[in-house]
């Protein structure tokens, strides 16, 4: 399970199976390939990009959503992080059998009501039927076409000593709903998934910053710090994050506190990752603040100089350490 | 072993020594049997494994921040003083 | 951030420490004046409590603490000091039919000699994380065709909860839940550490949530006959500095006495209720095997006579095997305070927390853990504040 967790037993598994697949697009391990790497397709002057995306989650409903909108919104939020407005989509569904024909269709309908409101379309899906005890009740998997609109595309390669790195918003919210939805941990709180499109926010960034929005990505699993973690890894510098100026709601954090969680590393659904040339910032920060989903948008850190691919977090105290990339998943602690 | 949380009593039940405790909004059951004769609701309590291991002297608390208060205090007290010297010696 | 965490956040205040790092400046010297040692390291505190080592390297402490002091990590992390023989039962537990096999999630990824829990569950094991005793007596509730079998650690501050559930289920009758007890007593190994002289040490900070339990009573006798000081502290920064200063002060005036930093929480005497459900659930073992530090005498519990029939050492034939540390582990020396997790050979290569060899990298109470969050796998001088 440690291989889905996001951290570096995912990376391991990415690294080994992907020359399998070979390609130029790959190789970036960003989540959207430029398709036309692959293909030298164009729309218009834009660069098609592909993404892929599979969504599991237990259970199926959580405060904030369901896995019908979190399999829309993953997979647009791919192509947003890519600077890519997204065109259409398709879905696979797989189900268990014995799942309920109503718990599906309220899916399938979560997904076209998602789909809608985002403003792109399924142009094609598919289901499949496995054995009781193989699926987890149902398995979305999705592929999403969009059209790079960002010049120059984003690319962790652009980031520089002195960028400046920011969040879309509060971290956190999604990895507790759904914790807090399995029941298990016994726990109460009103902290719903922040589970979103994320293009109105990326949108924002690229007609505000146009070269000086370097690279940007979605926080998923794993959390803000995986993502930074990757980012530095990808731009060989190091990023410095003040952990007391990343945006965290009252009850989430107390749920984090008394499970022992690291909020940093908790999943997210629907925070953007950024990162900005320093003179971009404040232009940056605005655009992020007029958008519904950036509206509590904050500047949480900045790229320096250094080789090591390390993220380095400065504490409200005045400590520091380094952020690794998670082992596994994060577990609730006593210690 | 350590971890451990502060957090408030928003409901308390006597008879069944459990109270329901809140940290910034999200509240869980806790046994109270360990502190049970010596708190009420309001009260603030550390949490370990869903159960209360101690109450929080409050006024104890405060005297331990008013101490630091009191050195904050006088350290920039004194602070002022130095830069008080130095501008007539500047000047 | 979020809005304030009262009781914790006020004692996270940069500019009070600054103040209070400067009171410690002054103090150092006359300390290790006092002490008759010099230069770097001089002055030897041994922070006991391993939530008290994630404490200095989370909120890094070291940066306000002066060149004479140095912190010695202690031997108290439940889950660091867990022999692999424990992890082999629990492992081997989880693996018969019809068992779930419940425990705390930090002993998930502690490595045994054939892999962990969480591999046990990867290969289809009934492992299941909980956040307290009492949520593992409502899974056997709830689950009546299911061995619940709780895997129960912790020191003191953890034991009563324990007994707690114990009681419950004994007074619930239920017949699908049994406890396989390692809780720990904090006291003795410091003791065994103290006593046998290798690993020299000035001062104590005393644990502060096993405090909350048993008191600051219990170390007296310890400051006597070892003649040190102990503060028992909170785990805020605030908290640890204000400890080091008692320490220090104490040092400095050649005083070795017990006292008592988190008086917010902390009382003197023992939590009676508490010590009452010790004393019925509980038995002392003559001797308890301390991963790394080999086996001391009545120095951990298991359930008494009474509740003998909830024991999951009484209900299977347990392997009880009690296999080496993998050659390469230091983690009895890291524990014992002999090295920091540099000084060990597979520290940060063949050990890090990814592919741990030892409990201490697992753990994010363990010095390892700590050590490689703080610095990485190449220790890196991240400089001093001031």
């Amino acid at each position: 399970m440690a291989h889905g967790a996001g951290g570096t037993a995912s990376r391991r598994l990415v690294e080994r199976c992907l020359p399998h697949l070979g390609g130029t697009a790959l190789a970036e391990l960003g989540d959207a390939g430029l398709v036309e790497r692959a293909a030298g397709a164009r729309v218009g002057a834009a660069p098609l990009v592909l993404t892929t995306d599979a969504f599991v989650v237990r259970p199926l409903r959580f405060g904030g959503g369901s896995i019908g909108s979190l399999a829309v919104h993953g997979t647009l939020n791919d192509l947003a992080a890519a600077g890519a407005r997204p065109l259409a989509l398709t879905a696979s569904f797989v189900l268990e059998e014995g799942l309920e024909l109503a718990t599906f269709e309220a899916e399938v309908a979560a997904l076209g009501e998602a789909a809608r409101r985002c403003d792109v379309e399924v142009v094609a899906a598919d289901t499949k039927v496995v054995e009781r005890g193989h699926a987890d009740g149902l398995f979305i998997a999705t592929t999403g076409l969009g059209a790079v609109v960002a010049r120059p595309a984003p690319s962790p390669r652009r980031m520089a000593p002195g960028d400046r790195v920011l969040v879309s918003g509060p971290v956190a919210d999604h990895g507790i709903a759904v914790l807090l939805a399995r029941g298990e941990l016994h726990l109460d709180a009103e902290v719903h998934s922040d589970s979103a499109s994320l293009w109105p926010a990326a949108e924002a960034l690229i007609e505000a910053c146009g070269p000086g929005l370097r690279t940007m990505r979605d926080a998923t699993r794993g959390g803000v710090a995986t993502v930074l973690c990757e980012l530095a890894g990808a731009a060989g510098l190091e990023v410095e994050l003040d952990e007391a100026a990343v945006p965290l709601r009252g009850p989430t954090r107390g749920a984090c506190e008394l499970l022992g969680l690291d909020p940093l590393y908790v999943a997210n659904e629907g925070c953007l990752v950024a990162v900005v040339a320093a003179a971009s910032a404040d232009a940056a920060l605005a655009a992020l603040h007029a958008t519904e989903v950036g509206r509590e948008a904050a500047v949480v850190g900045e790229v320096t100089a250094g080789d090591r691919g390390r993220v380095v977090g400065r504490t409200a105290f005045g400590g520091r350490r380094v952020l690794d990339l998670l082992a596994g998943d994060p577990l609730p602690r006593i210690c | 072993m350590c971890l451990g949380v502060p957090g408030r009593i928003i409901e308390l039940d006597a008879a069944t020594a459990t109270a329901r405790v809140d940290v910034l909004g999200a509240t869980r059951e806790v046994s109270v049997l360990l502190v049970a004769d010596e708190v009420s609701e309001g009260d603030w309590v550390v949490v370990h494994v869903g159960f209360a291991i101690g109450r929080v002297d409050e006024d104890e608390a405060r005297r331990t921040l008013d101490l630091l208060g009191d050195a904050l205090a006088a350290e920039a007290a004194e602070l002022e003083a130095e830069r008080a010297l130095e501008e007539r010696a500047d000047g | 951030m979020a809005e304030s965490l009262r009781f914790a956040d006020e004692y996270r205040d940069p500019a009070a420490a600054r103040v209070v790092a400067r009171r410690l400046e002054d103090l150092a010297p006359r300390a290790a004046d006092r002490l008759g040692h010099e230069g770097p390291g001089a002055i030897r505190v041994m922070e006991v409590c391993g939530g008290h080592t994630h404490a200095i390297f989370r909120h890094g402490l070291r940066a306000h603490v002066p060149d004479l002091v140095r912190f010695v990590h202690g031997p108290g992390c439940p889950v660091c000091v867990l022999p692999m023989g424990r992890i082999d039962d629990a492992v081997w537990l989880a693996q018969q039919p019809a068992v779930t096999l419940a425990t705390y999630g930090d002993v998930l990824r502690v490595p045994g000699s054939d892999g962990s829990l969480a591999e046990a569950r990867a290969r289809g094991a009934d492992v299941r994380v909980v956040y307290s005793p009492l949520d593992a007596v409502r899974l056997a509730l709830e689950h009546p065709d299911r061995q619940v079998v709780f895997l129960a650690i912790g020191f003191e501050t953890t034991a009563p909860a324990t007994a707690v559930a114990v009681r419950r289920a004994a007074e619930s009758r239920l017949t699908n839940f049994s406890v396989l007890c390692h809780h720990v007593l904090v006291v003795p190994p410091v003791e065994a550490l103290l006593g046998d002289g290798d690993v020299a040490v000035d001062a104590l900070i005393g644990p502060g949530h096993v405090s909350a339990v048993i008191g600051c009573r219990p170390y007296g006798p310890v400051a006597e006959r070892f003649g040190v000081p102990i503060v028992v502290a909170g785990f805020e920064p605030l908290d640890l500095l204000a400890a080091l200063e008692l320490v220090l002060t104490q040092l400095a005036q050649g005083r070795a006495e017990v006292e008592n930093q988190y008086g917010r929480l902390v009382p003197w005497e023992p939590n009676p209720v508490a010590a009452e459900l010790l004393a019925d659930v509980f038995a002392v073992r003559d001797r308890t095997a301390w991963r790394g530090l080999g086996e001391i005498e009545r120095s951990g519990a298991g359930l008494s006579e009474r509740y003998r029939h909830l024991d999951a050492e009484a209900r299977w034939e347990l392997p009880g095997g009690s296999p080496a540390d993998p050659r390469a582990c230091r983690c009895g020396d890291v524990l014992r305070g002999a090295i920091d997790p540099p000084e060990c050979r597979v520290f940060g290569t063949a050990c890090t927390p990814e592919h741990p060899i030892g409990a201490c990298m697992v753990s994010s109470e363990g010095a390892c853990a700590a050590w490689f969050a703080h610095a990485g796998p190449e220790p890196v001088e991240l400089g001093r504040t001031r």
